[in-house]
């Protein structure tokens, strides 16, 4: 085990693969000669040099087509975005090429790619920077969505991400970039996907949530745990394949739920854990799964419209109150 | 979305209700599940809540109105909702109990006897004024019962009927503790014990002052909402139901010292002598199914569950909350819950469940030293119990007098549901239970 950042630890897990496998390149805007936008590929060029960390014009559908070329070929890219919010330029080459191929081919074609990159709010981003993108990718057959919230997080999912076979849309924060934590050095570690980790242990609750209000709920649950309500709380970690038996068996302990999410929350995450919950342990709730998502609205650049914007620990405490009739 | 706001039925015996006051202007945003209003019904005073969510509107009756139940007296609905129409419009859509006077019921008729309806759970009796005991029938408000899919399932394994629960959740909807409450213990410790009244508990002691003469040659005093029901009930109580009586003089010499050991006990709840009385009944009544019975015109409903009715006695006149599964509960929780009850009765603080439903009554005037009495049966239970003081007094025993203590209990039983024997021998099984107190421990 080292401590080390959630960048660092991102970093090691493509330098751990790169060396592992030689198939395995990145490529992506600022990639090489700048390190990274957010520096997450750093000393890679200089380990591995410019065929497999390759800089690329600013043209996401561009690089993205090159990739799952690449991939069809054999190799395995690891395709970064500057920023999530830029996938949209992708989205056709990832939801229609890279999603669908292995299908239309009639399984002659599987596209072992990864995208990777930041995503969701951060600070003062505003209303084009700040978007929790994964909800364009969950909703795709053939895609798996990734959203590690710590730094082991970040290294053995990576690692997962570039060992599967499949497309996988694997996204970062950028508010999280400086979190550290211990992170096992081995380079056979990996986490599955599809795995959710229980990240504090709870009887009244279950507060369902990743990244950043993954952190905000481990202070809300402090917060409430001076009043006696003791909250558990899942990080699904990863989107799709969903961990739901983790969840539902942490619902039926507790009998309640909340779910958290950054983004605007209809037809959010939120929604298909509510869903689902309510479909498999409805005779275990004690209250209806309540949902605390951001506010239906663009992300404003002004500071205090952004807290407004986004779930604050008064209405997740709020919300946890409310299904603990507290 | 346009909401109604009707004056609700609380009771068999309501007809009308009065408004107190409303807790929501005119204009004020409402949420399902809010308190708008407080509504004086003949029990008592009752929260009422909104159905639906919106801006309150239109208060179409104000504080102190007096309406008759359905009749329309608000209206919630969204601010862009076009409610002129019914702002104006008489009541007569609702219900049509409101233009038309209401069909008086034949005096003689026996009340109808309700099935189990649903129990609104939304309904929270506040202070103020008393709840009357006579009109203890099921409430009659149709509608299913708000609960969460745990606290069913919670209460289909714990045998506990959701209808006779208050729900503690958003809108009245019942979640697991409150059904864990209802089926494990007492809803809370026994209230520290107020003052004692004086007039209840030490009348001996009390100075005897007769006040100076009035003035006026009489008063003519308006009748409560409690007096009104109680003189609307009492008729349809005494008079068609055939009464007998039964009474029994029970040896309390080991049930007394059985008390006093029991409350000797560190840290065990406090045992009256009603509280022995009240499971020695529970005991007889499962025993004597035959007299926890109730005459349903057609046929006769026997109950297997001993929910007993206590007389509680206010100022302002009676009251009997209701002690649930007396059958199966230890004597120390018989001991709480009715101590609790009584208490909240007296502060006015009963929820409507906990007024209704019990298929037996227990009255006790023992505290102001009565030798015995008999009592009205409440319908439609099939018997009440009325019970005297315990006094000592000279007993004969095996051809010698001595010391003894007695307690005179008269059982008030419907000749339409049972017959003398079958009362007898109730009284007998309660009369052995009492004499052979052990058992009510067992």
């Amino acid at each position: 085990m080292a401590v080390m950042t959630y960048r660092e630890a991102l970093n090691l897990a493509l330098r751990e693969e790169m060396r592992r496998d030689p198939r395995v390149f990145v490529m992506g805007e600022e990639v090489g000669l700048y390190d990274g936008a957010y520096k997450v590929t750093q000393g890679l060029l200089r380990e591995f040099g410019e065929r497999r960390v390759v800089d690329t014009p600013i043209c996401e559908s561009g690089f993205t087509g090159v990739g799952i070329g690449a991939a069809m070929l054999g190799l395995r890219p690891v395709i970064e975005m500057m920023t999530f919010n830029f996938s949209i330029l992708a989205l056709d080459q990832i939801v229609n090429s890279a999603a669908k191929m292995l299908y239309m081919s009639g399984g002659q074609y599987n596209i072992p790619i990864v995208v990777r990159g930041p995503g969701g709010p951060a600070a003062q981003l505003a209303a084009q920077h700040s978007q929790s993108m994964e909800s364009y990718f969950y909703h795709v057959p053939g895609l798996k969505v990734v959203r590690p919230s710590t730094p082991a997080d970040a290294k053995g999912l990576l690692k997962s991400a570039i060992r599967d076979d499949n497309p996988v849309i694997f996204i970062e924060a950028e508010t999280l970039y400086a979190v550290k934590g211990e992170v096992p050095e081995d380079p056979d570690f990996t986490i599955p996907l599809g795995r959710a980790a229980v990240r504090r242990e709870g009887t009244d609750v279950t507060v369902i949530a990743y990244m950043g209000m993954m952190y905000r709920a481990l202070e809300v649950a402090e917060e409430l745990s001076k009043d006696g309500i003791s909250v558990e709380i899942v990080d699904p970690r990863t989107l799709r394949p969903m961990d739901t038996e983790t969840i539902i068996g942490s619902v039926r302990k507790t009998h309640r739920a909340v779910v958290l999410e950054a983004g605007a929350g209809f037809a959010g995450m939120g929604s298909e854990i509510a869903a689902f919950i309510t479909e498999s342990a409805f005779d275990d709730l004690d209250a209806p799964v309540e949902r605390v998502t951001g506010e239906n609205a663009p992300m404003p650049y002004a500071k205090n419209l952004e807290v407004l914007k986004t779930p604050s620990r008064a209405k997740i405490a709020a919300a946890i109150r409310k299904v603990c009739y507290a | 979305m346009i909401t109604k706001v009707m004056m609700p039925k609380l009771s068999d015996a309501m007809e009308t209700g009065k408004v107190i006051q409303w807790l929501k202007k005119e204009g004020e945003p409402v949420k399902g599940g809010d308190v708008i209003a407080e509504i004086e019904t003949d029990k008592a005073n009752v929260e009422l809540e909104a159905f639906g969510s919106g801006v309150l509107r239109k208060i179409l009756v104000q504080p102190g109105g007096q309406v008759p139940v359905g009749e329309l007296i608000g209206i919630i609905a969204d601010p862009s909702d076009d409610v002129s129409g019914l702002a104006t419009a008489p009541v007569a859509a609702n219900l049509g109990v409101s233009s038309a006077p209401a069909p008086s019921a034949p005096l003689v008729a026996v009340p109808d006897h309700e099935t189990y309806r649903s129990v609104p759970a939304t309904r929270t009796v506040v202070p103020a004024t008393r709840a009357v005991a006579v009109a203890a029938a099921p409430v009659p408000v149709a509608g299913r019962v708000k609960a969460s899919p745990l606290a069913r399932k919670v209460a289909g394994q714990a045998g506990v009927d959701l209808r006779l629960i208050q729900g503690s959740g958003p809108g009245g909807r019942i979640v697991r503790r409150d059904v864990e409450a209802a089926a494990t213990a007492p809803r809370m410790a026994p209230p520290p014990v107020p003052p004692a009244r004086p007039a209840a508990s030490v009348p001996a002691r009390a100075a005897f002052v007769v006040p100076p003469r009035p003035e006026a040659e009489y008063d003519d005093v308006a009748l409560s909402p409690i007096r009104t029901a109680i003189a609307k009930r009492m008729p349809l109580a005494k008079a068609p139901i055939p009464h007998f009586y039964v009474t029994a003089d029970v040896a309390m010499d080991r049930a007394w010292a059985l008390r006093a050991e029991l409350n000797a006990l560190e840290g065990q709840p406090k045992v009256s002598v009603n509280d022995l009385i009240i499971k020695a009944c529970a005991l007889a009544l499962l025993k004597n199914p035959g007299v926890n019975a109730s005459f349903q015109g057609q046929g006769i409903r026997v109950h297997h569950r001993a929910h007993i009715g206590v007389a509680v006695a206010l100022d302002e006149g009676l009251i009997t909350p209701v002690l649930r599964d007396c059958d199966v509960k230890p004597l120390g929780q018989i001991a709480v819950e009715s101590r609790d009850l009584a208490e909240r009765a007296r502060g006015g603080k009963l929820r409507v469940p906990e007024m209704t439903g019990a298929t037996f009554s227990i009255s006790n005037l023992g505290m102001f030293d009565v030798d015995e009495f008999s009592a009205i049966i409440n319908p439609p239970e099939g018997a009440i119990l009325a019970v005297g003081s315990v006094v000592e007094k000279p007993v004969v025993e095996n051809g010698e007098v001595r010391i003894g203590r007695r307690v005179k209990l008269t059982l008030s039983c419907d000749h339409r549901v049972m017959d003398g024997a079958m009362g007898a021998r109730f009284l007998q099984d309660v009369k052995r239970l009492l004499q052979e107190p052990l058992r009510l421990l067992a």
